[in-house]
């Protein structure tokens, strides 16, 4: 291998340290919580440190939010909703519309704040997560005014108050699949963003501010899991919207029994990404690694199962690993990376031994030769072969840059090991066929099925599970459903 | 000499996976009318007994669920059909377990026979207007379908022996989903006699299995079971403690919950509610290909 400045250290081209600039962003050195309009300390004074994943390096502090803060934006926003759920639809609108631009205007700025305290490589923040975090608003301000057509009932009215509880692989997009619908409908919401990435919630309440929405109807409280089970757990809210866990989905769906409260969970998966013998197999080794490694492989549905069938097993997997030779992994900043950090130092610990028990129940590991920083939480794009349904790696979330490579001889089979999951989020078909798409399409079971493409989303897409993946969708007509009484 | 006859008694038997059986626990139960005369031996199921239906439901499941809407809007007029004509039977059966004079049992019973007419109708309706396509920023076909959760338990209204029954019944099974409902504890005989019904309609053996008893006892296995997608706890109404209880039996393996409603009214047209509660909304994408000078692409 040569370094001359134009090869590589793996024969490719070498790349010049391309990093975005920082200075787009002005973190605070603390934050309070957004409540009633006004940010202000907690009630206890608590506060809690947020890291950038990718250096270790402390961002900013952050208030934690107690019972008595709880309390303090359950009720703003329930007073907040009298005036907001009898606004003119179209006025919301406005408001939801005005939101919308000011993410588009701030948009580098959000971006580059996102891949800080979330170790996204700044390639995704910027032509992922925000775009959709935009479109996403925009979709839903449209709908503030016609919801008499939305085909829940001629007149169906808001829920209420929402308590929110989001996590920390998309933070401002799932901010934005939580908030949109919830205020187009007229509800009133109080959200925590997840501990480990505070700080795009924070950033969205100035916007709410520039926006001129009304006190209340946001209130953002950062907080740990105990602040999220205050909230869920609260006398004084309607509806419980979570993204997270599947554990802590049953936990939540345990708390809100028999409470009358509307619940809609969105959670883990063990996506399959079957790959039949015709298909095109450079569109699928693209597909394939967007579908684990786009995120770091920190996406609930993500493609962490590869069903390949077996005539094409090592062919796929030459390509494959080929492929992988050339992900960047590194500086989040750096607009040539592919893989940036693990979130957090819990993430990587659970990635870890997970990997390892892949390792110890008799998985072939192979990770893609790269050099990891030495600061900062980082996996290696990482591969698990010969891997069996009793496997962990084949069973378990991993939720990081780590595929579990199985094989499959017939259609039946591929259908039987990729719904062999007690999850049920998404799935992948890769084949020339088109009636074998849609026969495979009909008998998976997840809520998302791409043929041929992976991890495509968009505003008016419904998105969620079947089974242990939660229930209620998001996104387009449908995501409207959790946010109206009809 | 009088010329009366000695009726042939008919022995109530549970309706599980297309076949008659009697509870495997050998429990009965005594079902009276509303002055305590009594009308038959009603099989007390067991937590095998809801064991075994939901075997027998999840093999029904696939052909089911796989079968054409038009097959079973078919076979749920089919349903209609059968009941019309067993009217007087039915009547008898709700005037006696819910205490109704004939006149208003008999409207039960139409009104019933006619809510399998207005769900049958649905079979090929509901995902033209529970689904459709989305349009996506990008060059891809994007189509959201509605499809059936998977074995529903339903806790049939205890107040509403035939009518409420049909009408929590018949929303789980139009879509493709199957059914293990417990009917009402002390009403049970219309709902058994259905399955007599539903037996000689051409639904397949284990679409539906009924199963008499307590539905404390029942509801707690079928909450708890691993193998139930949705439950709908219709039984409930005016027990929170159960509702809670049975909710957080259901929260293990994240089944969708359908809560009582306070004062349901059997007798109103529904709306789609019950329907959209046990479905699933897939969403399938793929790429449009270009058509230009470079040939078709993803």
């Amino acid at each position: 291998m040569t370094n001359d400045g134009f090869h590589g250290q793996n024969g490719v081209f070498a790349y010049a340290p391309a990093p975005e600039s920082r200075s787009v962003v002005d973190i605070a050195p603390s934050y309070g919580l957004f409540i009633d309009g006004e940010f202000r300390e907690a009630a206890d004074g608590k506060v809690f440190k947020t890291l950038a994943p990718a250096s270790e390096e402390v961002l900013s502090e952050v208030a934690q939010a107690g019972a008595a803060d709880v309390d303090a934006a359950v009720a703003a926003a329930r007073k907040a909703f009298t005036g907001w759920s009898a606004l003119p639809g179209a006025e919301r609108a406005k408001y939801l519309f005005r939101i919308a631009r000011v993410i588009q205007e701030r948009s580098r700025e959000l971006a580059v704040l996102e891949t800080l305290d979330n170790g996204k490589p700044i390639k995704e923040s910027r032509d992922a997560d925000l775009p959709l975090v935009a479109a996403h608003f925009f979709y839903y301000a449209g709908w503030a005014d016609k919801l008499d057509h939305a085909g829940f009932g001629p007149a169906p009215r808001p829920v209420g108050v929402a308590g929110q509880v989001i996590p920390w692989n998309f933070p401002l997009l799932m901010l934005a699949w939580k908030i949109a619908p919830a205020l187009a409908c007229g509800n009133t919401v109080v959200l925590k963003p997840a501990e480990t990435t505070p700080l795009s919630a924070l950033f969205f309440a100035d916007i709410c501010r520039q926006a001129g929405l009304p006190r209340g109807v946001v209130n953002i409280l950062t907080g740990d899991g105990a602040t999220g089970a205050e909230l869920v757990g609260h006398d004084g809210i309607d509806k419980v919207a979570f993204t997270g866990s599947t554990a802590v989905g049953k936990e939540i769906a345990r708390t809100v029994a028999g409470t009358g409260k509307r619940l809609t969970l969105e959670l883990g998966g063990k996506g399959a990404n079957i790959v039949f013998d015709d298909a095109p197999i450079d569109q699928a080794v693209e597909g394939i690694v967007g579908g684990i490694f786009f995120n770091q492989g920190q996406v609930c549905c993500a493609g962490s199962r590869l069903l390949v069938q077996e005539s094409i097993h090592d062919e796929l997997l030459d390509a494959l690993k080929r492929r992988l030779t050339t992900l960047r992994v590194g500086d989040p900043l750096d607009k040539n990376t592919d893989v940036g950090a693990i979130n957090s130092a819990e993430q990587l610990a659970r990635i870890t031994e997970l990997a390892e028990a892949g390792e110890a129940e008799g998985a072939e590991r192979w990770s893609a030769p790269c050099e990891l920083p030495s600061n900062g939480y980082w996996f290696a794009p990482t591969l698990f072969l010969g891997v069996s349904q009793a496997h962990r790696v084949a069973r378990e979330e991993i939720f990081g840059p780590v595929l579990s490579v199985l094989t499959f001889r017939t259609p039946d089979e591929a259908v039987a090991k990729a719904n062999n999951t007690p999850y049920g989020l998404s799935a992948g078909v890769w084949t020339e066929k088109g009636s074998r798409i849609l026969a495979m399409a009909g008998r998976l079971r997840a809520g998302v099925v791409w043929a041929n493409t992976f991890n495509k989303f968009d505003p008016t897409s419904p998105f969620g599970g079947y089974r242990e993946s939660g229930f209620g969708r998001e996104g387009g007509r449908h995501g409207l459903e959790a946010y109206l009484e009809h | 000499m009088s010329t009366d006859r000695l009726s042939v008694l008919k022995t109530y038997k549970l309706f599980v996976g297309g076949k008659f059986p009697r509870s495997e626990s050998g429990r009965v139960y005594e079902v009276t009318d509303a002055k305590g005369n009594w009308l038959a031996n009603a099989p007390r199921s067991s937590r095998k007994d809801a064991r075994d239906a939901v075997v027998a439901a999840r093999k029904a499941f696939g052909g089911w669920s796989g079968a054409t809407a038009y097959n079973r809007g078919q076979i749920l007029y089919r349903v209609a059909e059968m009941l019309e004509g067993r009217r007087e039977q039915f009547t008898a059966e709700v005037a006696a377990g819910e205490g109704l004079s004939k006149a208003k049992a008999a409207a039960q019973v139409d009104a019933a026979v006619d809510r399998w007419v207005w769900y049958a109708g649905w079979s090929d309706k509901i995902a033209q207007v529970a689904g459709g396509a989305n349009p996506v920023a990008g060059p891809y076909f994007n189509l959201s379908t509605p499809e059936p959760t998977g074995v529903v338990a339903v806790l049939a209204p205890s107040d509403s022996s035939f009518l409420g029954l049909v009408s929590v019944l018949a929303p789980v099974i139009v879509t493709g989903n199957t059914a293990v409902v417990v009917p009402s504890e002390s009403a049970p005989l219309p709902a058994l006699s259905l399955g007599e019904v539903l037996a000689t309609s051409d639904l397949p053996g284990g679409v539906v299995n009924l199963l008499s008893g307590s539905p404390a006892e029942i509801g707690r296995p079928l909450a708890a079971h691993q193998d139930v997608n949705a439950i709908d706890l219709a039984a409930t109404a005016g027990d929170a403690e159960l509702a809670r209880e049975l909710e957080v039996a259901a929260a293990d393996n994240l089944k969708r919950v359908l809560r009582p409603e306070a004062r349901a009214d059997w007798q109103t047209t529904p709306g789609t509610d019950r329907m959209l509660a046990f479905l699933e909304t897939k969403t399938v994408w793929h790429p449009m290909g270009g058509l230009g000078a470079g040939g078709s692409s993803y």
